[in-house]
């Protein structure tokens, strides 16, 4: 088991003939993902990495019985992308998009209620369940298939994680990348709830950063709801206020969204927040062998 | 992207929100022209930078006479202007807003900010003008009032009204108070803005509903789209090295420290700075070069980092993902040698590729402190710098 996506989910590549998209469809397909097309207006009835190419998300979907699609399409056009996948009701939209205009992101969060598609992201790095599914630009390899589960708004510390844990012979259920943007699909919670019911999935790793309130909101259902344990950690807490931190998400505006704040409320939780990135890994196996997880944790 | 009152007022002004009557100034010759050409008995000659807090530390002043404009105005350009949000290094006073005095009967608040919970544009107002909303929000919590808005149908005239008697503006004012708010709401929409903040809102003695301040901020990623506010961009209230970061597409942020760091990714990053800090060091800065960092990128950032004569030592922190060690490698050892690095210079490299990375820095010839790990590369930059 894992969530969102699995050996048997079927995914079209929105920007298929893009130099990003063809790129990690390359990757994805090579990692083995089932890649069962794409799509790029104007680019209908062409195949690309043996895969066919259509000119809407509706043909796409109608013909390759696709229930996941993956974006990567310039910024400009990525809202557009997003809404023509959510209107076929497909499951799953992850989008890898960074830069789009937060007020299209509005726009799309409003077009999507009472619609059954999940977005992942958008800006982030997508989704994986190691040896079954990779949907993003993260790199497959340093994933091992295991019983961790990882949500993170940052891609390059999820893959740091990722790598303390497989080192250490942790392998991981799901991993998931909500993305970096202050407006976004799939959120913490969301996240934390569908691990939670996952019977594969023993513990948790969540990785926040500075900037609006998501990981308050997450710990506060954690001590209400979540079985699992679940470690933490934050980025930011040197950042200085009023500045953008490369997402678009991370910034501390009006003494709100600090660091300081965010761990003091996740500690208050239960959730064991990491000192330092360097010990996420080491953090999450005291926790494990506290717990009596550690032995089914490692693989063998 | 953050732009001055006045220019915030130029677009109010032309979207049919009310402001008052006013002009910039860049001299003080002009700033007495400026006065003149208002005609008003009393002016108000105003700093322009980009930080709050200016009334209290004395950008803000009411003059009389065309001879007080000129003395107020001589006195605040070229001024070192120090608010709670400027830092204790302030920033000088280049441009002056003339504007004309008016008879405030009372200040009022009202804000357009994305609301990230609900993900939708919520205009929030208070009858408690004039301090800073985050006060407010602390103090008396009960005193702000919302109003969340449908980005189908947009901020709908009886949201505006409600908000307008929730805050107590004076009956036979309201309908000027409701058209100012849809008016703003239409300016935050239509410009991209990331915050719309009219703070004091003023009612007159005359019976008229504006602003006395704006604050306008814009959603950098929708920056594209409106060349017309680009053309705003004032490059003298931004960090040198953030420009030039800027033009090679790197997310660079200058700090207080004296360790240059250099990673990919916003959030580890991030982390690398936290890291630093908890051995005991102090970050430079903050720097993304981004997944595809190629030799020219990380030879423009070298050359940032090295341009802030603080940096005493360098901490470079990859983690190889899609790009892989063995370029990142042969970006540093060759960048080191077009910038002549003289600085110790700490590289982590994981993922990828790392050995033959590893192997590369060696092989180099140059003075490179590999790091088996974050926590490793930290402490060795921290030492080699104190």
């Amino acid at each position: 088991m894992s969530v969102f996506v699995n050996k048997e989910t079927k995914v079209i590549v929105q920007g298929i003939t893009g130099s990003q998209g063809l790129f990690h469809t390359k990757q994805m397909i090579e990692y083995g993902t089932n890649i069962v097309g794409g799509v790029t207006p104007g680019k209908g009835g062409t195949e690309v990495e043996g895969v066919p190419v259509f000119d809407t998300v509706s043909e796409a979907v109608e013909k390759t019985g696709a229930n996941a699609s993956v974006i990567y399409v310039p910024p400009a056009f990525a809202a557009d992308a997003i809404m023509e996948a959510v209107d076929t009701e497909i499951d799953l939209v992850v989008c890898i998009t960074e830069g789009i205009p937060v007020l299209d992101m509005v726009k799309v969060k409003r077009y999507m209620e009472g619609k059954k598609t999940r977005l992942i992201g958008p800006n982030c790095p997508g989704v994986i369940t190691p040896e079954e599914c990779k949907i993003g630009i993260m790199p497959g390899y340093i994933h091992k298939k295991g019983h961790v589960g990882i949500v993170s708004r940052s891609g390059t510390l999820t893959y740091e994680a990722v790598h303390q844990l497989t080192q250490a012979g942790i392998g991981q259920s799901t991993a998931v990348g909500i993305g970096g943007d202050p407006v976004n699909g799939t959120n913490f919670i969301d996240v934390l709830k569908a691990f939670n019911e996952d019977e594969d999935t023993y513990a948790v790793i969540m990785i926040g950063e500075i900037g609006g309130t998501a990981e308050e909101e997450a710990a506060e259902w954690v001590k209400a709801n979540m079985t699992k344990p679940v470690v933490g950690f934050i980025g930011g807490q040197t950042a200085p206020p009023g500045k953008r931190m490369g997402h678009a998400g991370a910034i501390i505006s009006g003494g709100k969204g600090t660091a300081a704040e965010k761990i003091q409320t996740m500690t208050a939780c239960g959730i064991k927040v990491a000192e330092t990135p360097s010990v996420i890994g080491e953090t999450l196996i005291s926790v494990l062998k506290e717990r009596g997880l550690y032995e089914k944790c490692k693989t063998h | 992207m953050n732009i001055h009152e006045y220019q915030g007022k130029e677009i109010l002004r032309s979207y049919g929100v009310s402001v008052p009557n006013g002009r910039v100034a860049f001299t003080v010759e002009e700033a007495v022209e400026a006065a003149k050409e208002l005609g008003s008995s009393v002016c108000v000659v105003k700093a322009q930078i980009h930080a709050g807090g200016r009334g209290k530390a004395g950008g803000v002043k009411v003059a009389k006479s065309l001879e007080e404009v000129r003395t107020y105005a001589s006195e605040l350009l070229g001024k070192v202007l120090v608010t709670h949000q400027t830092g204790p290094e302030g920033k000088e006073v280049k441009r002056l807003l003339i504007e004309e005095g008016c008879d405030i009967k009372k200040e009022y608040y009202i804000g357009l900010v994305v609301d990230r919970a609900t993900s939708r544009v919520v205009l929030m107002g208070s009858e408690e003008g004039g301090t800073e909303i985050e006060e407010v929000a602390a103090k008396t919590p009960e005193k702000i009032f919302k109003e969340y808005i449908d980005p189908a149908v947009g901020l709908q005239a009886f949201q505006a009204r409600r908000m307008a008697f929730n805050i107590n503006i004076p009956k036979e004012l309201v309908n000027q108070a409701v058209k100012f708010m849809l008016g703003l709401y239409q300016v935050f929409v239509e410009k991209d803005c990331s915050i719309a903040e009219i703070n004091p809102l003023v009612v007159t003695g005359d019976g008229k509903v504006m602003a006395l301040d704006a604050k306008l901020n814009f959603d950098s990623n929708a920056l594209y789209r409106h060349k017309d506010i680009l053309e705003y961009r004032d490059l003298d209230e931004e960090d040198p090295k953030e420009i030039e970061a800027s033009k090679y597409d790197l997310n660079y942020i200058s700090l207080d420290g004296n360790i240059g760091c250099m990673v990919n990714g916003a959030g580890l990053a991030m982390a690398t700075m936290d890291i630093i800090k908890y051995y005991g060091g102090e970050p430079a800065n903050f720097l993304d070069v981004g997944g595809g960092a190629t030799t020219e990128k990380v030879t423009e950032a070298f050359k940032i980092i090295l341009s802030d004569p603080k940096v005493k030592g360098i901490f470079v922190n990859i983690f190889g993902g899609i790009m892989k060690c063995d370029v990142i490698a042969n970006g540093i050892v060759e960048a080191t040698k077009q910038v002549g690095l003289n600085l110790p210079l700490v590289v982590r490299l994981e993922g990828t590729n790392v050995e033959l990375g590893k192997k590369i820095l060696e092989q180099s010839g140059l003075n490179i402190t590999a790091a088996e790990s974050m926590a490793d590369g930290a402490q060795k930059i921290v030492s080699l710098v104190s």
